[in-house]
């Protein structure tokens, strides 16, 4: 049921996927990362900085910044300009932002940028300024962040649909496989199920290798025409499909599904595939009850049938349904907004060659989403993207 | 069940101790409306006046119809437990030192989901609960679960006691026992399990009908007490001040005129000795001590009570320089609030109506009890909130106050 007038992506590529290695701690402020973003974009596309017409960065501490400081950080002078501050889903939002843009002629080149720093002290600090809602409703009940709301979430959704600690086990064990083939993940050293199940608690269900690791880093694309990325002899992806959705079933009393419910049917229906098409997924992995919700939500398996699929399925590159297959946020960590773009940079390159030893074989179509957002009891920002090798 | 709380072993004078934090206490100013509620004691949500959303977290629109013609309404706090955890980490030192702490996410019959602390007595999800707004540390408005129906020790609960200064085991000072209310407020502190009550008295050779029996209770210590004096205060404060968990101020002086009922500025002067200049003595003297040893484990110290007056708002003039002196005194129990809050110190101000007592004689009834007075003095403590309004005149007075001040006024000076 794709909306009549919607406008097709099927022109847009997404190329020069760079990412800044992440760093557990850094003394360097966010202005840095997207610096050595954008310098790895131009350098690695073979273009000069004035090419870059147009420009959204996404950051959680390039605060008192936005996106207009950068130009002047940088010395650019683009022609669009977007700033998007919505962390998890802010590498999809920015990737239809520009999507766009380049479209309908406002940008020829479109640099998306994610970058964050941390400090030792900065995770904390984020925290009780995060939004009115956590300051006034949240950050004063134990302070805990965002494991408080997920503990929630996991909680119920084990009690509502007998998911167990093991098959989250399962998942985190094979993105943690997957890592172990990514030299920019930070967490590389095998995850055993023991390991899993006996880790630190912090807050009931979840353990320490359910929750990401905050760090420093970059993720960062390039998104033209593919005439465009031809003429530059840019490896790329093509962009079949993109939805986003922003305060999804705001009435249900507990988060059990995400927005992509709403909009999967017309995702799947702009790109002209069905769930069944997809070689893998990147689903956006904040803790492994999303991912598994995600399933769901995206049409690989019905409402409640996400802890069979796992148990039925294998997660690692080589897998039966190979999923994030960087290590995802999980084993990679979460480098503040980056981890919002870092599951399409290892999607275009799954698709253009550029994976590795972690490569998923004959991969054509590739599923991106995006999950942001902890305002209050849930994440509000849901976003998802079909990729697909470009046509030799 | 919650386990009884064992009576604390004595203080041991070797640890250095420990200096009081406070969970987050920011809030933004819609978010006040809670902590408006919470002082005194009611479950209020935002309720739209135009189409009837009841909405939480505090909004400046209504979510519904957009409407800005929201107001405060006490609402229904019942409520079913959908999910609960227990934190094994937080980013805030308060929690910290107090893990692990239990939350749970609650959905509200009256249809909104709220994150909340939560009662040890309450089961895992699902289950029924009833929602309490508390003040926390912070002095901030809380959402607290707590099981449908009260349980044996419930008030003994390590998160719940974090929102209350319930004076089980505690060390009160009460700064007169002789008068009608400063006595039914001994008693009433030794019931609730109060550890040692030292009762102030500042004339001990005069005989007040009563009095005598307090000496009987064995938590009650008489100490030699004047507020107009500061030497007097100093003394004690130097005695017994580092041990002093809960100042109940009952001193007080209350004579019946207006302005023209009595020439010159004596009696108006004696009323703001206590009744002002008192507070701000035994504050001076006593304060410094409770700020620092405001997490000094169980027995911590936690309150400071004012007995001020329903006239504090508005002027009563049948008593008006009585009335006077309490509104100087409401004005700087205020300031005392300001200065023991970053220490997690809550300041309880009770507003009574007449209370009938020999000074009130002419008044016609409602009065309010002595014992009543003191009841809701530890009711406020138990439940931990600061702003109390015992008795009827004093609650009608309360609501018309809030509702216009300025017609209370008329009111009041029409004969009441």
């Amino acid at each position: 049921m794709t909306r009549p007038h919607r406008m097709s992506y099927e022109d847009i590529a997404v190329t020069v996927p760079f990412t800044v290695p992440y760093e557990r701690f850094s003394i360097r402020g966010a202005h840095w990362f997207v610096g050595r973003a954008l310098d790895g974009l131009i350098r690695e596309a073979g273009l000069p900085k004035q090419s870059i017409e147009g420009l959204v960065v996404s950051s959680f501490t390039l605060a008192p910044d936005t996106a207009v400081g950068v130009t002047q950080h940088l010395g650019l002078s683009p022609r669009w300009l977007d700033h998007v501050p919505t962390g998890g889903a802010s590498g999809l939002m920015a990737l239809r932002r520009a999507a766009r843009a380049v479209q309908s002629g406002d940008a020829d080149i479109v640099a998306c940028i994610g970058a964050d720093t941390n400090h030792v002290d900065s995770f904390r600090q984020s925290l009780g300024s995060f939004s009115q809602f956590a300051r006034d409703a949240t950050y004063p009940y134990g302070s805990g962040g965002p494991n408080s709301i997920f503990a929630f979430i996991t909680a119920h959704y084990m009690q509502a649909y007998g998911a167990t600690r093991e098959d989250f086990g399962k998942l985190c064990i094979a993105q943690r496989e997957n890592a172990r083939r990514n030299e920019n993940a930070l967490l590389r050293k095998p995850l055993t199920m023991a390991e899993y199940l006996g880790a630190r608690p912090i807050a009931d269900p979840l353990r320490l290798f359910d929750c990401v690791m905050p760090c420093a880093g970059a993720e960062a694309f390039l998104v033209m025409t593919v005439q465009r990325a031809r003429e530059l002899h840019l490896p790329h992806a093509t962009l079949l499909g993109a939805i986003e959705r922003h305060n999804a079933y705001a009435d249900d009393p507990i988060f059990v599904r995400g927005g992509w419910a709403v909009d999967a049917a017309e995702l799947y229906a702009q790109a002209g595939l069905q769930a069944t098409d997809i070689d893998f997924v990147q689903l956006y992995d904040d803790y492994p009850v999303i991912v598994t919700i995600q399933f769901e939500d995206l049409g690989f398996c019905a409402k409640g049938e996400g802890p069979a699929f796992v148990r039925s399925n294998s997660m690692t590159h080589d897998g039966s349904f190979p999923t994030n297959t960087s290590g995802g946020q999980l084993s990679a960590g979460q480098a503040g907004a980056a981890g919002g773009f870092l599951g399409i940079n290892e999607a275009v390159r799954q698709l253009t060659g550029a994976a590795g030893s972690r490569a998923v074989s004959n991969a054509r179509v590739g599923l991106v989403s995006g999950f942001g957002m902890v305002t209050y009891d849930r994440c509000l920002c849901t976003g998802a993207a079909i990729l697909a090798a470009a046509s030799a | 069940m919650t386990e009884p709380l064992a009576r604390p072993p004595r203080k041991n004078p070797v640890l250095r101790t420990p200096l009081p934090t406070l969970p987050p206490g920011g809030r933004s100013r819609v978010g006040l409306g809670l902590t408006a509620a919470a002082a005194v004691g009611r479950f209020m949500l935002q309720h739209c006046r135009d189409c009837g959303a009841v909405q939480y977290p505090p909004r400046e629109a209504c979510h519904a119809c957009l409407s800005v013609r929201l107001r405060w309404r006490d609402t229904d706090c019942g409520g079913e437990l959908l999910s609960d955890t227990r934190l094994h980490h937080s980013n805030d030192l308060f929690f910290r030192e107090r893990l692990p702490w239990r939350l749970g996410l609650v959905r509200l019959d009256a249809g909104c989901s709220v994150v909340a602390h939560l009662h040890g007595d309450v089961g895992p999800a699902p289950a029924r609960v009833r929602l309490r707004l508390c003040l926390d540390r912070a002095g901030q408005a809380v959402m607290m679960a707590l099981p449908p129906q009260d349980t044996p020790d419930m008030n003994d609960d390590p998160q719940l006691r974090e929102m209350t200064c319930d004076p089980k085991f505690r060390k009160v000072l009460v700064t007169d026992g002789k008068s009608m209310v400063g006595q039914a407020m001994v008693r009433a502190l030794a019931s609730a399990g109060a550890d040692l009550i030292w009762v102030g008295h500042a004339e001990p050779w005069k005989r007040m009908p009563g009095a005598e029996g307090l000496s009987a209770l064995p938590q009650v210590a008489w100490v030699p007490l004047d507020v107009t004096d500061s030497r007097s205060v100093e003394e004690l404060a130097g005695e017994i001040g580092g041990k002093v968990d809960i100042v109940v101020n009952t001193a007080e002086l209350h004579r019946t005129h207006g302005i023209s009922g009595r020439r010159g500025v004596d009696t108006a002067r004696a009323e703001m000795d206590v009744n002002y200049l008192g507070l701000l003595r035994l504050a001076q003297a006593f304060g410094p001590a409770l700020r620092g040893r405001a997490a000094d484990g169980v027995p911590s110290a936690v309150a400071w009570v004012n007995l001020l007056s329903i006239y504090a708002l508005t002027s009563f003039p049948a008593h008006g320089t009585y009335s006077a002196s309490k509104a100087a005194a409401h004005s700087l129990a205020q300031c005392l609030r300001a200065e023991v809050r970053p220490a997690g110190v809550r300041v309880v101000n009770v507003y009574p109506g007449p209370v009938d007592d020999e000074w009130n004689q002419l008044l016609p009834p409602p009065k309010v009890a002595p014992a009543a007075l003191a009841a809701a003095v530890v009711k406020a403590l138990r439940e931990g909130t600061e702003d109390v309004y015992p008795g009827d005149v004093a609650q009608e007075w309360f609501e018309r106050w809030r509702d216009d001040p300025k017609a209370l006024e008329r009111e009041v000076s029409a004969g009441g």
